[in-house]
């Protein structure tokens, strides 16, 4: 098991190894009917009916209605905001994700181990708690806000703490899908092209980035995805005005609250062709990365 | 051929002050805020009927969620791993679609489903059979959301570790079942811990899916997440932040149980 | 088939182990769907009709509490929730749940006294000790430099008739003209940082995170929260003039038949009129309808209008201001 590594999609192009006992149909191991039967069924009950149903539920708007629900101006801002942020977060997390791995699998130094450990925790801490501790650290009269207000500086209740808290979801991803990579880049291709004079900076960009970019790539996809649909730590601290510090997650929340449930699930439909689209790029990217 | 020191110096300072400043932090603030009026109010916060209550249901609905995910998750890696059949790459796709989708998304698909207007909801009804805004909907909810985790952790290593231990065992005479349980299982054990450590730290945690189903019923059907945002709305700032300092520790030592793992692996391999 | 059969007695076992979870030892269970800043006055009430209830017939009634934003909470009833009785921020969210879910019947609000209302709050504001501001009146909160804390009309039942009182003022000061009116809320609602979805969310925002220079809030809340985070920190400021509010509560007739609580039910909304019920009221700075218990009388004299008078009721304020399109929609277009 590589080091510390956040899982991806499992490889589709591994297969069982031939040995003179595998048959010539599906493999030779019992169980295939078992194991396909629960496995479908379970997945049809916990997450295609329930997924169906809201495809159902907006097929009873009009498509005039639909569209109307899903491009109001308010719903505009909202995606603005989120996959605005979620993509500023993810490239931040691109940068210091990169910095991190790097300084986790080539450097030794006091606290390593604590440092990875840490690494994991929002993928451990509720997300409301992360909500209200951020807000609580970048509120006006909070531990960091009270510095950073006074020169205009406003985090909380602005889309910056949206972005704040974007960073903190979306952290271990990119950090967990490189580390891999950097701890199979044979060094040996480094101390070969040092030998042959090639500068730091000149290794880093031949040898150590083209390696490293797939891997990064996909953890900010993988960020990406998980910051735009965030709920519980950035509805502490984004404000939720209309049309300016609204998320997505949130709209629909509201909508529903107004008893107005085609359009909820409108939206929420968009964000699920969105979760599909980057599911699907995540998995086109980690096949990338196994060849 | 290392890195200048002032290179590594400076690379690690970033590293630790990024973490530092967007973990660390947080994780700190939980804990002062708690103790804000000192350890007699952290424990009379903890103590609290609905606190308890709430610590109740969130262990319930871990314990079934959890285990259901496991039993799937050692299925559907077995299922991908052993075997060859057409559309294995979008049933991976399925299987990871909880993972992300949004968790409000996650919530609402269930009351569409069950809620008393929702496509089940008359038979429901007719059954009386509480499922929406009560603890089952609240734990279908968080099984939704934790669906992923297990086949996430155990099938990368099934594949990897290949199948000639189980083919060897056929051979010898052995049925599916001892196949599974005496070869593979032991085999993989370590991703199912791991898996079984991350699935359950995030299905206590769950927020935003089981808030939109929840009904909010102080006593019955608030979890541990929606217990501190009950007490942060009614002024017990300190109290809130010592209940959401139980699932603090708890990540905490998700995140010290997983190293222990890793480094045992190593050992292992070693 | 058999597969089919065994996930039937699978899911019946965890469902019945679920709702074991939730099933308490008492008698009789009632539960109480309110809306936000009622936690408090709830928590007195319900122990004193407990003991009432125990003295007068020797049943044991234990009453469970749920909180949240008013219409968010109309829409966990219509979606299920089983609310024996409901007691709201406004009676269109009761509305709601009658006309989509049939539970109770269109014409609840006659069946009580007092439109269903045994008490009646308004809408204050609350400012920071010294009202550096200088926060009088509505007026003050269109300034330049004014943070105005206000939760979400969409969501909120306090919201809304903040924003009615609002309106209100506004076409008294202009003799009536609509436009004007909503060209004073479009101001209003530009010094809003922030949108909680329900009143205690504002108050938490105001009080808590230190944001904003004047939270408009229920008047209980005002009083709750001056009393509860010092009265060194805060001030309350009485507007010139104000709205009626009026938090109804309903028996949800669906529900209690179904579960057998209707006595119990139904004495429980009785107690709210009875002058223990008026005098809990009163302490939790509910104005009273009965105004000769303990209390009653110790509530600032606010001119106040109703929204009968200046909107023709419920259902046309709803229409023309919260619903899809309305009023606050148009408020919030780009580039007002």
């Amino acid at each position: 098991m590589a080091e510390g590594r956040v899982t991806g999609v499992g490889r589709t192009d591994a297969e069982p190894p031939r040995t003179r006992w595998s048959s010539r149909r599906r493999g030779s191991l019992p169980g295939f009917g078992l194991s396909l039967g629960f496995t479908l069924l379970y997945l049809s009950l916990i997450v295609l009916i329930p997924l169906a149903g809201l495809v159902w539920k907006s097929a009873s708007l009009s498509g005039a209605e639909l569209v109307k629900a899903v491009l109001s101006p308010r719903a505009l801002a909202a995606y603005r905001l989120s996959f605005g942020a979620a993509a500023i977060a993810a490239a931040v997390n691109v940068v210091f994700g990169l910095i991190l791995a790097w300084v986790l699998t080539r450097y030794r130094f006091p606290g390593r181990q604590i440092l990875d450990a840490l690494v994991d925790l929002p993928f451990a801490l509720p997300t409301a708690v992360a909500g209200i501790a951020l807000t609580t650290i970048y509120s006006e009269n909070g531990w960091l806000g009270r510095f950073l207000e006074p020169h205009g500086i406003k985090v909380a209740f602005a889309p910056p703490g949206v972005v704040v808290a974007m960073i903190f979801v979306g952290l271990p991803f990119v950090v967990r899908t490189v580390q891999p990579v950097l701890l199979d880049l044979d060094a040996h291709m480094e101390e070969a092209a040092a030998t042959m004079g090639a500068s730091r900076l000149y290794t880093l960009r031949t040898v150590i980035l083209p390696a490293v970019m797939p891997a990064a790539s996909t953890g900010f996809a993988l960020a990406y995805a998980r910051a735009v649909g965030e709920y519980g730590s950035v509805v502490f601290i984004s404000g939720n005005m209309p049309m300016k510090t609204e998320i997505v997650p949130l709209l629909i929340i509201t909508k529903l609250e107004q008893f107005d449930y085609a359009g909820a699930t409108a939206i929420a439909l968009v964000m699920l062709l969105a979760s599909f689209a980057l599911l699907f790029v995540i998995n086109v990217l980690q096949t990338r990365i196994k060849r | 051929m290392k890195d200048p020191a002032w290179l590594r110096w400076s690379l690690i300072g970033l590293a630790v002050a990024f973490l530092g400043l967007f973990v660390a932090m947080p994780v700190i603030s939980v804990f002062v805020e708690a103790f804000r009026n000192g350890a007699g109010a952290y424990f009379d916060a903890i103590k609290e009927p609905d606190t308890i209550a709430a610590i109740k249901l969130t262990l319930l609905t871990a314990g079934i969620s959890v285990p259901l995910n496991v039993v799937f998750g050692i299925a559907a890696s077995w299922l991908i791993a052993k075997y060859r059949f057409p559309g294995k790459s979008m049933l991976l796709t399925l299987i990871d679609l909880p993972f992300s989708v949004s968790p409000v998304i996650s919530g609402l698909i269930f009351v569409l489903l069950l809620g008393a207007r929702g496509i089940f909801g008359p038979f429901l009804e007719a059954h009386d059979w509480h499922v929406i805004f009560a603890p089952a909907g609240i734990i279908l909810a968080t099984t939704f959301i934790t669906f992923p985790f297990v086949a996430r952790e155990v099938l990368p290593i099934m594949q990897e570790l290949g199948s000639d231990e189980e083919e060897q065992a056929l051979t010898l005479g052995a049925r599916g079942w001892q196949i599974l349980f005496r070869v593979t299982l032991p085999k993989v054990r370590w991703g199912i811990l791991y898996g079984v450590i991350l699935c359950n730290a995030r299905a206590m945690g769950e927020f935003g899916a089981v808030s939109v189903v929840s009904g909010h019923i102080r006593g019955q059907t608030n979890t541990i997440p929606l217990q501190v945002e009950i007490m942060y709305n009614e002024y017990n700032f300190s109290g809130a932040f010592a209940v959401a300092s139980i699932l603090t520790i708890l990540a905490l030592v998700t995140l010290v149980a997983r190293k222990i793992i890793e480094l045992r692996i190593r050992t292992h391999k070693a | 088939m058999r597969l089919g059969k065994l996930t039937s007695i699978v899911f019946g076992a965890l469902f019945g182990v679920a709702s074991l979870a939730g099933a308490a030892h008492a008698q009789v269970k009632l539960l109480n769907v309110s809306y936000d800043p009622t936690r408090e006055l709830y928590t007195d009430v319900n122990k004193a009709f407990a003991q009432q209830w125990q003295q007068k017939t020797g049943q044991t009634v234990t009453i469970n509490q749920s909180h949240g934003g008013s219409g968010k909470q109309a829409r966990s009833v219509i979606d299920g929730l089983e609310a024996d009785v409901v007691t709201l921020g406004l009676a269109y969210d009761i509305d709601a749940i009658a006309e989509k879910s049939g539970r109770l019947p269109k014409d609840w609000q006659k069946r009580l006294p007092d439109n269903s209302t045994p008490y009646t709050s308004t809408i204050v504001f609350v400012v920071r000790k010294g009202n550096p501001k200088g926060i009088k009146d509505w007026d003050d909160l269109v300034k330049p430099g004014v943070g105005v804390i206000l939760p979400n009309p969409k969501t909120s039942g306090g919201a809304r008739w903040a924003y009615l009182a609002a309106w209100g003022y506004a076409l008294q000061k202009n003799g009536g003209d609509q436009a004007k009116a909503k060209d004073y809320v479009t101001r209003l609602y530009k010094n809003v940082p922030v949108l909680d979805s329900g009143a205690r969310g504002s108050t938490t925002t105001f009080a808590q995170r230190g944001v904003g220079q004047v939270l408009v809030s229920w008047e209980n809340e005002a009083y709750l929260l001056v009393n509860e985070l010092g009265k060194d920190k805060f001030e309350i400021v009485n507007p010139s003039v104000s709205i009626l509010a009026e938090p109804p509560v309903a028996v949800v007739d669906h529900n209690v038949d179904k579960h057998g609580t209707r006595a119990a039910a139904e004495a429980y909304l009785k107690f709210l009129y009875s002058s223990e019920g008026q005098t809990i009221a009163a302490k939790n700075h509910y104005r009273p309808r009965d105004t000769s218990v303990a209390g009653g009388l110790a509530f600032p004299k606010i001119k106040l209008f109703t929204i009968d008078q200046v909107f023709g009721g419920w259902q046309k304020a709803q229409a023309t201001h919260f619903a899809d399109g309305g009023v606050f929609d148009q408020i919030y277009q780009p580039g007002s």
